[in-house]
């Protein structure tokens, strides 16, 4: 609104004037926004009543820092970016332009040598600079390190981009090996780059991989079919205590019980699926919600049998295919059978792989299932319901599928989370979560598995990496947890991508061969408008 | 004439929760016709076709296709039993391929025509053929009809309904349309059930024609005889094209 009222004066005022007005109305903004955010804190003081601290100081801090963001967006950096004639390339990551400006080799090098020094000196930057500023630098070091690798990913954009699924999964597949391999180079030992391999192959790798499988399966069902499930949770949790009760009562091997749980959940999904049958759009959406709050309050309160809110814990670990266990007092606890040190590593290790290969499971039957009539026939129920069923399509079988299918993998998810937490509580399984993982789906363009899998990374590896900024806490306090923002921060990025790219990171739709086709389809046909 | 009758429409009421689209409609289509249905706007006649496809069903009268009785059947059902329509709204699946809707078309129980059945509706329509990874919903306005009516052919089907065709082609592609129902009747002898607002072009293809007004059928006779009518003359002709 503002932009088209200053249309007409835009001529006369220069963009610096026009900078300090936009800096003035975003600071008057600001202000109203945060004013009670921010300025005002409540607090107990010591005799427990509760007062008002305000933090002047702090709301002034962020109020000019947003006027003075706005002023070089509008000044700066919008005009350059006009003189720049954006054109969005194949990469799609930035602008050709601005992007060549921005990786260039003499950059590269310092940021190498940057990152290589600090590396070396790692051990003694607390002694010589002290912990606040060591923090700093490591952050630093995180930053130059991201940098060269980027530069790396930008100079063969064009081989990366023709070759992406391949390169994708062999990074995977090599990832908690180079991990070791380089903590074992920086520690010395073996043994330390096991120990050390642990928050990067838990934190980061398992975790970011149980989101790319959730947000594949719920891919099925929202991307493919167009179903918008915003209880997803609920196979997943179906999963988890199928493997959790049965487990824990029963005996039961995991690997028994892997195809179970997801059979179960399959079999809640059909029964999500009846009655929403003739329910699109916003009223499935809230039916599928309500079904998701039903199954975590039946697990609250259901006691006898799922131990209500405390959870059950104690769940047997998984084992290496029967042959090997992953429990030290076991006669065949892998150390001993291979004659190793004993290390928490290795069941990490082995989990990631398992989670990795379900995952690639997902995706391998989400790509054959698009190529079969039953696939074709999801996406052309998102399409268009009626006409589907005047070509001869039992939509009600094929929505039925669809809920069975993507609760399926949610629930061969859930068991895994349970064998690999060794607890679960209804807590796992709040609203919050479908939310997450829908916003993945949505994020990385419904429909399309590479696009999910980069959201994945990008929305949960982001949130981890807020674990790991230390250093915050010497700008905002040492009562600063910067995990409590990951929420906030994950709804910006939300918002950024958004705007950025309204249909996702991958946007459009790949066609697939599901008859035999002669013609090879032109890609330059099949890429479509943003709309 | 004495051929067998195909589709029989008998008494069909249709509503629209409590408003009556279809008041006892009558229509009957004989193997091997072209059967145009002419009307003014809202008299109902989509709603036949869809009511055809049972989607929305009819409350009253009994609809056959081909001595079974389809009235309660579900949808998908009857388009087994290869009857094929290109809707009123074209209906393509816009964020699929040409190709791929084409694909969607095909009846999944008879593959073996597969390659054959293109090859006929890009014969007919070379436009798509150029098209053929173009997204559906990206095709201008007459190429998405040509679409809409390739896919209908490709479950070969034994009755075809066609819901104005016509509809934003040029004359010249019309013609075109025009001729190759023709074409596809004489030869194969398919079964066509038209609605149209060009009278002229319909009636003078179809064999038989049936003019409805206000959900109720009120003239029906040769193509011919319909044209040389006065009141249907004056009524949907008049001021046409001739
Ligand atoms: N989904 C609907 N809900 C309520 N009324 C409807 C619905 N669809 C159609 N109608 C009404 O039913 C009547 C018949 O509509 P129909 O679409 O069959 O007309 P038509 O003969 O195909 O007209 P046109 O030549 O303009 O396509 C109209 O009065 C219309 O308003
Ligand atoms: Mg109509």
């Amino acid at each position: 609104m503002a932009n088209i009222a200053q249309a007409s004066r835009e001529e006369t005022a220069s963009p610096l004037q026009h900078g300090l007005r936009e800096a003035f109305y975003a600071g008057i903004i600001a202000f109203g926004l945060f004013f009670l955010f921010i300025g005002l804190k409540t607090d107990q003081n010591i005799s427990n009543e509760l007062v008002l601290v305000p933090r002047w100081g702090l709301l002034t801090i962020v109020v000019g820092l947003v006027m003075l963001g706005r002023f070089l967006y509008v000044a700066y950096a919008q005009p350059f970016m006009a003189r720049q004639k954006i054109v969005d390339v194949a990469s799609g990551l930035l602008p050709d332009s601005v992007a060549t400006r921005f990786f260039r080799l003499p950059y590269f090098i310092g940021a190498l040598v940057v990152a290589a020094v600090l590396l070396l000196f790692a051990g003694s930057l607390d002694g010589i600079f002290g912990s606040g500023l060591a923090g700093y630098l490591r952050f630093f070091r995180a930053l130059a390190i991201i940098y060269a690798l980027a530069s790396v990913l930008f100079y063969f954009r064009a081989f990366i981009h023709n070759h992406f699924s391949a390169l994708g999964v062999g990074v995977l597949i090599a990832y908690p090996i180079v991990v070791v391999l380089i903590l074992a180079l920086l520690t010395g030992s073996m043994a330390g780059g096991f120990q050390g391999s642990l928050k990067w192959v838990d934190n980061f790798g398992i975790q970011i991989l149980i989101y790319v499988m959730l947000a594949w399966g719920l891919n099925i069902v929202v991307g493919l079919a167009g179903l918008l499930d915003l209880g997803y949770v609920a196979f997943y949790a179906v999963g988890a205590y199928a493997y959790a009760l049965l487990a824990t009562q029963l005996g039961w091997s995991f690997w028994i019980l892997l195809p179970v749980a997801g059979i179960m959940a399959a079999f809640w999904g059909v029964i999500l699926g009846f009655p929403v049958l003739r329910l699109r759009g916003d009223y499935l959406a809230i039916v599928t919600l309500a079904f998701g709050e039903i199954i975590r309050l039946v697990l609250i309160n259901w006691r006898e049998v799922t131990n209500g809110a405390a959870g059950i814990s104690g769940i047997p670990k998984v084992s290496f295919f029967g042959l090997m266990s992953f429990n030290v007092s076991d006669p065949n606890y892998i150390a001993k059978v291979l004659g190793i040190a004993q290390s928490g590593a290795y069941y990490k290790i082995f989990l990631y792989y398992l989670i990795l290969g379900l995952a690639l499971l997902t995706a391998f039957v989400t790509i054959r299932l698009r190529r079969m009539p039953v696939g074709r026939a999801w996406e052309a129920l998102r399409e268009d319901e009626i006409a589907c069923r005047s070509l001869g399509i039992n939509t009600t079988t094929t929505k039925l599928t669809a809920f069975a299918t993507g609760a399926m993998f949610g629930g061969f998810a859930g068991s895994f989370f349970a064998a690999r937490q060794g607890f679960v509580s209804p807590e796992s399984f709040v609203f919050l979560e479908s939310a997450i993982i829908l916003a993945i789906v949505v994020l990385g363009g419904m429909g399309s598995l590479v696009g999910i899998a980069v959201a994945a990374a990008v929305m949960i590896g982001g949130t981890e990496i807020l674990r790991e900024m230390e250093f915050l806490k010497h700008v905002f306090g040492p009562d600063f947890t910067p995990e409590l923002y990951r929420m906030l921060l994950f709804g910006m990025a939300m918002v950024i991508v958004m705007l950025w790219k309204p249909r996702g990171f991958v946007g459009s739709r790949e066609p697939t061969a599901f008859l035999h086709e002669r013609k090879a389809v032109s890609s330059s046909f099949t890429k479509e408008g943003h709309g | 004439m004495t051929a067998k009758t195909l589709l029989d429409i008998k008494g069909v009421e249709t509503y629209y929760g409590n408003i009556r689209a279809l008041s006892g409609v009558d229509v009957a289509v004989n193997e091997g016709e072209i059967v145009a249905l002419i009307g003014a706007n809202g008299a109902g006649k989509s709603t036949l076709m869809m009511t055809i496809f049972g989607t929305p069903r009819a409350r009253r009268g009994t609809i056959t296709f081909a001595g079974t009785d389809i009235t309660d059947m579900p949808t998908h059902e009857i388009a087994r039993l290869r009857i094929a329509q290109s809707p009123e709204g074209r209906r393509i699946f816009p964020r699929m391929t040409v190709m791929e809707n084409l694909q969607m078309g095909a009846s999944l129980d008879n593959l073996k025509y597969y390659d054959e059945d293109v090859e006929k509706v890009f014969t007919l329509f070379p436009r798509l053929k150029e098209r053929i990874g173009q997204r559906g919903g990206t095709l201008s306005g007459g190429e998405q009809q040509m679409l809409s009516i390739g896919r209908a052919l490709m479950a070969r089907p034994k009755l075809l309904l066609l819901d104005e065709p016509s509809l934003g082609l040029a004359p010249l592609i019309v013609k075109q349309i025009f001729d190759a129902i023709r074409e596809l009747n004489r030869t194969q002898g398919l079964t066509v059930f038209l609605v149209e607002q060009n009278a002229f072009g319909a009636l003078k293809l179809a064999t038989r024609g049936y003019v409805m007004v206000n959900g109720v059928v009120t003239m029906s006779g040769t193509g011919k005889d319909l044209l040389a009518d006065p009141e249907v003359r004056a009524a949907y002709l008049e001021g046409g094209r001739h």
